[in-house]
């Protein structure tokens, strides 16, 4: 048995917060995979993809391609850049004549974190049982959401969860502002769409926000912290292993 | 109308600080969401219906000449005229031409973007033809000089005070002492005043919703009946259309028209759904003499067969603009041109240009929402990403951006050198961030930290904490 | 202006990537308008009779429209009397010229000012009869024609139609093939109005209110003779 997983890590677990990328290791483990973490990875090329920067983009998908397909699934803890892989890697290729076909298999075996666990793995409950008591609203981001369809499957799992009442959001499928280069591009416009966000978090009586993707959990945290709100952010693969203990995002590590 | 779509930063910013506008667009976020998810479950054949629309507009695009001419023979049988106008330019050298052959000395007019499009209210007001838009929200805001801010409801940004002082300095003949305090005396004396208009006007000038090949019919659809007396009253009835209007028969826009009311105001049907068909016929009581019908090109047969050409499926229903979080954030006037919200980010730089609209496509995080609830299925993000291709290859972006861009583009290239420079960056921001978890100001990031703390990373990369575990 | 003409159609052809369609192409376009067929028609617009008749009285008055049953025409003038009494309206009516509308028993109402003909806008209630209803979404189908003016749809303050429960279809497009067949040649009238409720506007701050420009009030006369009001 044992599925082999190519690990995606993201530019962003990798920067920011590993022990995101710690926990999906974990999940995946506990479900039975053995995870690989293929060294030369870096971006999956969104930023360039979508500054229209086409030739970038495109060198660093056939980089990500050439790292991956040797896998039989790739697994991402991030629905923006499983998104990336998956639903935009083929049109982004579809000019080259040796790297269409591929970029098609290494898109249609690539899955973001909790669709894996749902929908390969076929996991009705946790691999292994977690702990972690606090009041939940779940986040959906936009691509998660709209470009894979994600939406019960984190709920399910969260309300899988000792110790997890989720609560939903108000306007939850508004985007949080984040938007990769948006957010600084227009920066007025984006910390409008984020307070409306945090405004909803608050409203919601949770006391901990979390997500699939660590981008919009960035800002989110970000803004809570500006405003001065005890609301924890999470990325869901930390909810999901219990790791309660470790120091949630723009939390103090002391 | 001149456009500000380059001035769309300063624009938002001004938006975001109004507290009339902010007021407005809240009360429309949650009202035009809910009553077209609340119509939508009402029609279980939806998403069918969307297909099938989508179906007709690219049959028809695929074979967009045969149809214009098929309607144009059809127009011309029932005793009307087709104008052909490559550019906004001639369409209003035709008009300006059917209203000055009328002897038109006013002129009503029922909603029509293509007339904002090609600016006929100036045109026909700098040569002494008076024109008076008669739909409610129109009329407003052509008493004060603004352009419409939202593609259905064009004087939305509006408060009920602002409207009464318009009025006020409008309706000289009216006594100063009366009461405009609520919105029912507002509607009252806007229906009286135009009512006089509508019955004076020499030419009635409305938009399209469809043209119909078949039958050579253009139709509109209305909720106040202004289209409806505009286009009856007068003695010369001239539609403006653009070239992508044009439906195959009389079933197909029937299709397509229960996906209009239901994403523009949750409505079933709209109230008034004309078709219109050549002037007045032997015997029929009331009715024009004249019936012109003025195709515009104006960039649309440009966008045929490109990476553009989906956009030409839009029916002009609104629903892009109020799912919109950036619509939704600072409304339609600071597009600064005539289509705002996604819709006017993907067409505005196809009329009159990328150098001048180019925030427009930019300003969008791709959340992907308006796309989700268009009916014809526009994949909107894609086409503004096309728009972002454009400017890169001609380099239209801020330079410090591109550069950035680059320098990211090479390092990821690079995964030996990515590595090194993430473990240095990690380490170094994770220590000097270690303390308070975040930073309230960092440099280079300016954009953010001004409103946003940016959580410190945790302080070593997960390569290299995974390199460590795995000897 | 054929220069425009000729400009346009040339750059829809190059933007297509060829001249025109081919013959084959022509033909099969050229049936598709000679012969149209129907979309998808959601099950709603798809009732038998009797459904269709209620939902189209349902849909009718969400939509804001008022009605009543009536057994035959010969009800007609006094459930006009009677709107008009009940809605303040003054005793005055002008009516579609149409012997199906003027032949009815108005003697019976001298108090009633009875007129026929288009309007000039000083009409304050309209009568006129509808072409057909569609009941999917509670819409009346009005065409223009010698004895319909299209005026007395629009101008009138209230608008009163008649409407047999026998001309109630479930789909527009079981409308359109009505008229089709109506019309023999298959010409168009100069005006076909669907009518769903009553004038509206949401335009001053998206509050709704009634009777922007057309009628304020959209009262509908149904003659059922299966049925009693």
């Amino acid at each position: 048995m044992g599925e082999k997983v190519g690990l995606f890590v993201t530019c962003l677990v990798d920067f920011f917060r590993p022990s995101v990328g710690f926990a999906a290791v974990k999940l995946l483990e506990a479900g039975g995979c053995t995870v690989e973490v293929p060294p030369a990875q870096t971006c999956c090329g969104q930023p360039a993809y979508n500054s229209g920067d086409r030739r970038d983009a495109q060198a660093l998908a056939r980089q990500t391609i050439d790292a991956f397909e040797s896998y039989p699934h790739i697994v991402v803890p991030s629905g923006s850049c499983a998104g990336m892989i998956s639903r935009h890697y083929p049109d982004l290729l579809k000019d080259d004549a040796v790297y269409a076909p591929r970029a098609a298999a290494l898109a249609a075996r690539t899955y973001e974190l909790v669709a894996f666990l749902t929908h390969v793995l076929k996991l009705d409950r946790l691999p292994v049982p977690a702990r972690y008591r606090a009041r939940i609203t779940y986040h959906d981001s936009c691509s998660a959401l709209r470009e894979l369809g994600i939406e019960a499957e984190p709920r399910r799992y969260l309300a899988n969860v000792d110790g997890v009442e989720l609560t939903e959001l108000p306007d939850r499928q508004s985007c949080c502002g984040f938007g990769g280069t948006f957010c600084v591009k227009y920066p007025e416009i984006s910390t409008r769409m984020v307070e409306a966000k945090t405004a909803a978090i608050a409203a919601s009586g949770a006391d901990t926000v979390c997500s699939a993707d660590l981008g919009c959990l960035l800002n989110i945290a970000g803004r809570l912290r500006r405003e001065g709100r005890r609301i924890k952010a999470r990325h869901i693969a930390e909810v999901l292993t219990g790791a309660s203990d470790a120091p949630a995002i723009g939390e103090a590590r002391d | 109308m001149q456009a500000t779509s380059h001035a769309f930063k300063e624009n938002a910013h001004r938006a975001l600080r109004d507290p009339d506008l902010q007021a407005a667009l809240a009360k429309m976020r949650h009202g035009s969401v809910v009553r077209r998810a609340s119509a939508i479950l009402r029609l279980p054949e939806f998403e069918a219906l969307r297909d099938q629309g989508r179906a007709i507009k690219d049959h028809v695009l695929a074979n967009l000449d045969f149809y214009l001419t098929c309607f144009e023979e059809r127009v011309t049988t029932a005793g009307g005229f087709v104008h052909w106008a490559a550019d906004a330019e001639a369409a209003r050298t035709i008009v300006l031409d059917i209203c000055r052959k009328a002897g038109a000395r006013t002129v009503t007019k029922g909603k029509s973007m293509i007339g904002e499009e090609i600016a006929i209210n100036e045109h026909l007001a700098l040569h002494g033809i008076t024109p008076v838009e008669t739909d409610l929200g129109e009329y407003i805001i052509q008493l004060r000089n603004e352009p419409p801010s939202h593609l259905i409801a064009p004087a939305i940004h509006l408060t009920k005070e602002q409207i009464a002082t318009s009025f006020r300095t409008a309706h000289q003949d009216l006594d100063p002492a009366r009461p405009l305090g609520d919105p029912a005396a507002l509607l009252a004396e806007a229906r009286g005043q135009l009512r006089e208009r509508f019955l004076a006007a020499d030419v009635g000038i409305t938009g399209a919703n469809f043209l119909i090949a078949e039958t050579g019919s253009t139709v509109i659809v209305t909720n106040e009946g202004n289209g409806d007396l505009t286009q009856t009253l007068p003695r010369v009835h001239v539609v403006l259309a653009s070239l992508e209007k044009v439906v195959p028969t009389l079933e197909d826009a029937s299709t397509i028209l229960r996906l209009l009311a239901r994403s523009a105001t949750g409505q079933e049907f709209s109230v008034y759904t004309t078709f219109s068909t050549g002037p007045r016929r032997k015997g029929d009581l009331d009715g024009p003499d004249e019936f012109h019908v003025v195709l515009l090109d104006n960039g649309r047969s440009r966008m045929l067969g490109t990476e553009f050409q989906d956009m030409l499926r839009c029916i002009r229903c609104g629903a892009c603009l109020n799912h919109c979080p950036i619509y939704q954030a600072v409304g339609g006037h600071a597009y600064g041109w005539v289509y705002t919200g996604p819709m006017g980010a993907v067409l505005t730089p196809a009329i009159i240009g990328i150098e001048e609209a180019g925030h427009l496509p930019n300003a969008s995080t791709f959340c992907g929402r308006c796309e989700s609830v268009c009916p014809m299925r526009i994949p909107l993000p894609k086409m503004m990403r096309h728009w972002r291709e454009r400017e890169f290859e001609r380099h239209l972006q801020p330079a410090r951006m591109r550069l950035a861009l680059k320098a990211w583009a090479f390092l990821a290239r690079r995964p030996g050198l990515y590595r090194l420079a993430a473990w240095m960056g990690a380490t170094l921001l994770g220590r000097a961030g270690r303390g308070s978890g975040a930073f309230g100001s960092l440099p280079l990031a300016a954009g953010w930290t001004a409103t946003r703390d940016m959580p410190a990373p945790e302080g070593k990369t997960f390569h290299a904490l995974w390199r460590a575990r795995s000897p | 202006m054929t220069d425009g003409r000729q400009t346009v159609l040339d750059s829809i052809a190059r933007a297509l990537r060829r001249e025109g369609p081919d013959e084959a192409t022509r033909n099969a376009l050229e049936r598709r308008l000679s012969d149209p067929k129907r979309n998808l028609i959601p099950a709603r617009g798809q009732l038998a009779p009797e459904a269709r008749v209620a939902l189209f009285v349902e849909m009718a008055r969400e939509a804001a429209a008022t009605l009543v049953r009536l057994p035959s025409t010969t009800a007609v003038p006094a459930a006009v009397a009677d709107y008009l009494r009940h809605e303040n309206l003054p005793p005055q009516i002008r009516i579609a010229p149409t012997p199906e509308l003027q032949n009815l028993p108005w003697r019976e109402w001298p108090m009633l000012e009875v007129s026929s003909g288009a309007s000039e806008g000083h009409d304050p209630v309209s009568l006129t009869p509808a072409f057909a209803g569609i009941a999917e979404t509670g819409t009346l189908m009005l065409t223009s024609g010698r004895s319909s003016p299209t005026t007395l749809h629009f101008l009138p303050a209230a608008h009163i139609i008649v409407l047999r429960a026998e001309t109630i279809v479930g789909a527009l497009e079981n409308a359109w093939t009505l008229l089709r067949s109506s019309t023999g040649d298959g010409t168009m009238p100069r005006t076909v109005n669907f009518i769903t409720g009553p004038s509206r506007s949401a335009d001053i701050e998206q509050i709704l209110q009634l009777g922007a420009h057309g009628p304020r009030r959209l009262h509908i006369l149904l003659i059922d003779a299966g049925q009693t009001s």
